[in-house]
């Protein structure tokens, strides 16, 4: 009787102490499983926690904009006894009520990339300042086309009609850095400014871009600036300016940094975009989890920040006094994709 | 007067699309004035519609056999990632490249037809299951990336060839459009005027009667699925000539635009009747519906409503002009 | 009198000991068949007496457990109805037999359709719609059934007697042997049941076997020739209806009369 009891309490020790083996489950729910940013953002934070020791889970939602698919995925992963959860957010607003169960159970929410409304509903955030990358290929715009910039004509190829965070913070960044006065800044579209041509959305893809661009063009056929929100809408947009002719003409900025992006503004089709890097967001992202684990400390802000800011960087090969910014030939050894 | 107007719709079923379509042009031309009646415009349209539209031939094939396909637009990306990689990423030659990218639509349009025949499944689940995987493949042969447009045309311009322009005074159409006004020609030949065609019908309308006059309904229905995979292959080419590159992200609301215009256009979901023609007109209905609300200035949201609206409407006057 | 009723006894289709069993049930239970040349040979049974697995082993929908089927004297085994079809075995089902949204010549020649002569035909596999609409034509008043004022209008538009004589017309027109004829007139009304017994004598006469598997007993005894009455999975007798009334009839289906009984079987 004492000997099997003795065999048991050894038993239950064993498995103890065998648990601490076992690696912490980390989460990483992107917003689409198809966009290459966030390929590449998931194959940074893979790499990071390989390298961390951690096991990382990834979900994604089905298509961009699909908050119901993340909502599930932060319940499985609290019920996985995930120590924390990295999240691109399809809807800012609606998965904070997800996010607040997470939390509630002890699980460390970063948000990566789209800050949560209101962005405290995350224990961190880290991403970038999308407002100053729409500035700086706005400030960059407006210096390149010198006195023409008075009577530009501007068309705003935008995401899509939901107006997500990122898609104003770009869109009204543009503007400002323009010289254009953004009335609201949490709206698009309701400037007076008569520079502005139009909006249409590209859903963030070439088609769309191509759509987008040619109804614009007909709109106006003598656009000469055209703002784009990623650079896979710039490339449609492009190609509906070759095909109008206008191409040498149009001076296109775009928002990005991926590899294929950044060799279009060497070859050209892009006059300059803003580079983000998703990797660093990834690895500081995992970074903090892994700190989390260890000993419970959660990441702390730097003063007057609101988020951690992974940097954003011009890069064009027509560069402006005034405004600091990498070659093409730089940016590809930084660009991600 | 509307019995007589019924009477005429019945014998001529292609006509009801083609009303709309004249009355859409005439409202847009006076709502949003010139620039929507310029020749470049209009063929502008035609332009934006061709992927539908090819898309749509592959769509209406199937559905005249009383099936539906919801992985025409995965067959097209997949079959675009194809072309692409091979012909850039590898290095392969540009006829080589596009002649094997057709050929992965033909197996992707095959192996729908095999599974809806011999599992005998319902082709929405068979399909439904096939656009999943088809996608998945995708991602996984291009690694999540697009292939630029400059690197294809240094690479394979043969592949962007369906984007050359070609100017007729004021308009301007694409070599892909006229790929698709083709394929509409060839496919509206097969099935007026081929035995094929009248099979195809048939195997829709009423399988079990079809089988007993001898049709080879299985037969009949592999064929269908994997000449659909061909078109969409087509479609694919017509893709990368629009948007010059090969993106794994392409093509997403393709089945649904597919279909939408299949609907428009008069083809009865429950098999046996329409026409490829029907299926043109509804493409191009749409594409005047966007492109003159988008004109105007309307937001996008009203051109969903719009669309939405004209579908119900298209349907329910299809089924006052089924009635006998 | 149809002459053909006078030829030797060489029967065009005949089966013998045909047993079919599914699962416990027997539906055939060596059951025996014969259709004579230029005849039309009525089919009647209740109710789960086997008729309807008797008509499908003999089109090639169902094969036999047991026994063979012999058509011209020579043994056949048919694998599918397409197999009975290209014997000449035609079977025409009351619902399934024609395809709605085509016209009547392209049903009459569904499965079977003629191309245009020339490079259209061979290269580009163009039918012959002229053709084939004026063939259709033809065949249709020589049956007498070209009631339809419309040649080009869709079959679903066609009454109930009329699809059915477009169904009879497509076995006859293409020379079929044998015309299996399942519940013809099961659907019709009066004036379009009679012109569909009209079809069948006419068929008949011109030299094509009929089988007529029917409830209506009215018309069975109108236009057949001989009556094969089926009970619990055999064939119970074969009657003349200028010998056996109606009632006969339907006294050796319910087995109200033993067979022995019935005044000498149709030899």
């Amino acid at each position: 009787m004492i000997r099997q009891r003795c065999a048991l309490v050894g038993l239950a020790a064993l498995m103890l102490t065998s648990c601490g083996g076992s690696e912490t489950i980390v989460g990483l729910i992107t917003k689409s499983h198809t966009n290459p940013f966030f390929v590449k953002m998931r194959e940074g934070a893979e790499a990071a926690a390989n390298e961390l020791g951690l096991d990382l889970r990834t979900f994604a939602g089905r298509f961009d904009g699909d908050n119901d698919t993340q909502v599930q995925a932060i319940e499985n992963l609290i019920a996985a006894g995930a120590v924390g959860i990295l999240i691109t957010a399809n809807d800012a607003t609606a998965i904070v009520p997800a996010v607040q169960r997470a939390r509630d159970a002890g699980v460390l929410v970063i948000a990566l990339d789209t800050p949560l409304d209101p962005p405290d509903a995350a224990d961190a955030t880290f991403a970038t300042d999308n407002l100053r990358a729409g500035e700086l290929i706005g400030r960059w715009a407006a210096a390149s086309l010198g006195d023409a910039a008075g009577n530009a004509r501007i068309a705003m190829l935008n995401l899509n009609p939901n107006h997500i965070t990122v898609d104003v913070a770009r869109d009204q960044g543009f503007l400002q850095g323009f010289g254009i006065d953004i009335a609201d800044p949490q709206r698009v579209g309701d400037e007076t400014d008569p520079r502005i041509v139009g909006h249409d959305v590209t859903q963030g893809a070439e088609e769309g871009g191509r759509r987008a661009m040619e109804t614009l063009l007909q709109r106006n056929p003598t656009i000469n600036v055209v703002f784009t929100v990623n650079e896979p809408s710039a490339a449609g947009a492009y190609e509906a300016l070759r095909a109008a002719g206008r191409h040498r003409d149009v001076t296109l900025v775009s928002v990005d940094g991926g590899c294929a992006g950044v060799a279009n503004v060497r070859d050209g089709v892009i006059g300059a975009t803003a580079m983000q890097f998703p990797l660093d967001m990834a690895v500081q992202g995992v970074q903090a989890m892994a700190e989390y684990a260890r000993t419970g400390a959660k990441p702390t802000l730097p003063r007057d920040q609101a988020f951690h800011d992974t940097g954003v960087v011009l890069v064009t090969d027509r560069p402006v006094d005034g405004i600091s910014s990498i070659t093409s030939e730089d940016g590809l050894t930084k660009c991600w994709g | 007067m509307l019995q007589r107007l019924h009477h005429y719709l019945h014998r001529h079923p292609t006509a009801a699309p083609g009303i709309v379509l004249a009355l859409a042009v005439m409202v847009f031309g006076l709502l949003a004035g010139n620039r929507f009646l310029q020749p470049f415009n209009l063929s502008l349209v035609l332009q934006q519609v061709t992927i539908i539209g090819m898309l749509g031939v592959a769509q209406t094939l199937i559905i005249l056999t009383a099936g539906i396909d919801l992985s025409v637009g995965a067959i097209m990306v997949l079959s675009s990632v194809v072309m692409g990689r091979l012909a850039v990423d590898f290095g392969w030659p540009p006829v080589i490249s596009l002649i094997l990218g057709l050929l992965v639509g033909v197996a992707c349009g095959l192996a729908n037809g095999v599974i809806v025949t011999r599992l005998r499944l319902p082709p929405f689940i068979v399909t439904l299951g096939t656009w999943n995987v088809f996608l998945a493949l995708n991602l996984w042969y291009s690694r999540s990336q697009t292939i630029r447009a400059q690197d294809i045309e240094g690479a394979a311009s043969l592949l962007q060839w369906t984007g050359r322009t070609i100017q007729v005074v004021g308009a301007r159409f694409t070599v892909g459009s006229v790929l698709m006004v083709l394929l509409f020609g060839v496919v509206w030949y097969a099935l007026t005027w081929t035995a094929w065609g009248k099979h195809v019908y048939a195997t829709g309308d009423d399988r079990n009667a079809a089988e007993l006059c001898g049709v080879r309904t299985d037969r009949v229905l592999v064929s269908v699925y994997t000449v659909a995979g061909l078109i969409c292959a087509f479609a694919a080419w017509a893709l990368i000539g629009r948007i010059g590159s090969v993106s794994p992200q392409a093509g997403l609301t393709a089945n649904l635009d597919s279909i939408t215009a299949v609907v428009i256009g008069g083809t009865s979901l429950f098999g046996g009747r329409g026409s490829v023609v029907g299926t043109l007109v509804g493409a191009l209905i749409v594409g005047i519906l966007r492109n003159g609300l988008a004109l105007s200035g309307v937001e996008l949201l009203w051109q969903e409503f719009a669309v939405g609206l004209l579908i119900i409407v298209a349907v329910a006057l299809d089924q006052w002009i089924r009635r006998v | 009198m149809s002459p053909a009723r006078n030829s030797p006894h060489l029967a065009i289709l005949d089966a013998r000991g045909l047993v079919k069993r599914f699962g416990r049930v027997t539906a055939l239970d060596g059951a025996d068949f014969e259709l004579r040349p230029g005849e039309v040979l009525g089919v009647i049974g209740d109710n789960g007496a086997g008729k309807s697995t008797l008509i499908k082993v003999l089109s090639g929908a169902l094969a036999p457990d047991a026994g063979d089927v012999r058509f011209n004297g020579k043994p056949v085994s048919f694998r599918n109805p397409l197999d009975a079809r290209s014997a000449g075995i035609e079977t025409v089902y009351q619902d399934l037999a024609v395809s709605p949204s085509l016209d009547i010549a392209e049903n009459l020649f569904l499965g079977r359709e003629r191309r245009a002569p020339g490079i259209m035909g061979t290269v580009f596999r163009r039918l012959d719609r002229e053709g084939m609409h004026r063939e259709a034509r033809k065949r249709m008043s020589e049956l007498g059934i070209l009631t339809v004022t419309d040649f080009y209008q869709t079959v679903e538009t066609l009454s109930g007697g009329q699809r059915q004589a477009v169904a009879v017309a497509r076995a006859a027109v293409f020379g079929s042997r044998v015309i299996i004829m399942d519940e013809p007139t099961a659907a019709l009304g009066v004036n379009e049941a009679a012109r569909v017994l009209d079809l069948i004598r006419t068929v008949r006469d011109r030299g094509t076997p009929i089988v007529l598997v029917s409830h209506n007993m009215p018309h069975v005894w109108e236009v057949a020739d001989r009556i094969h009455v089926h009970r619990l999975g055999k064939r119970a007798a074969v009657i003349r209806p200028s010998t056996h009334s109606m009632t006969d009839g339907v006294a050796l289906m319910t087995g109200a009369m033993a067979p022995g009984d019935a005044d000498g079987a149709a030899d």
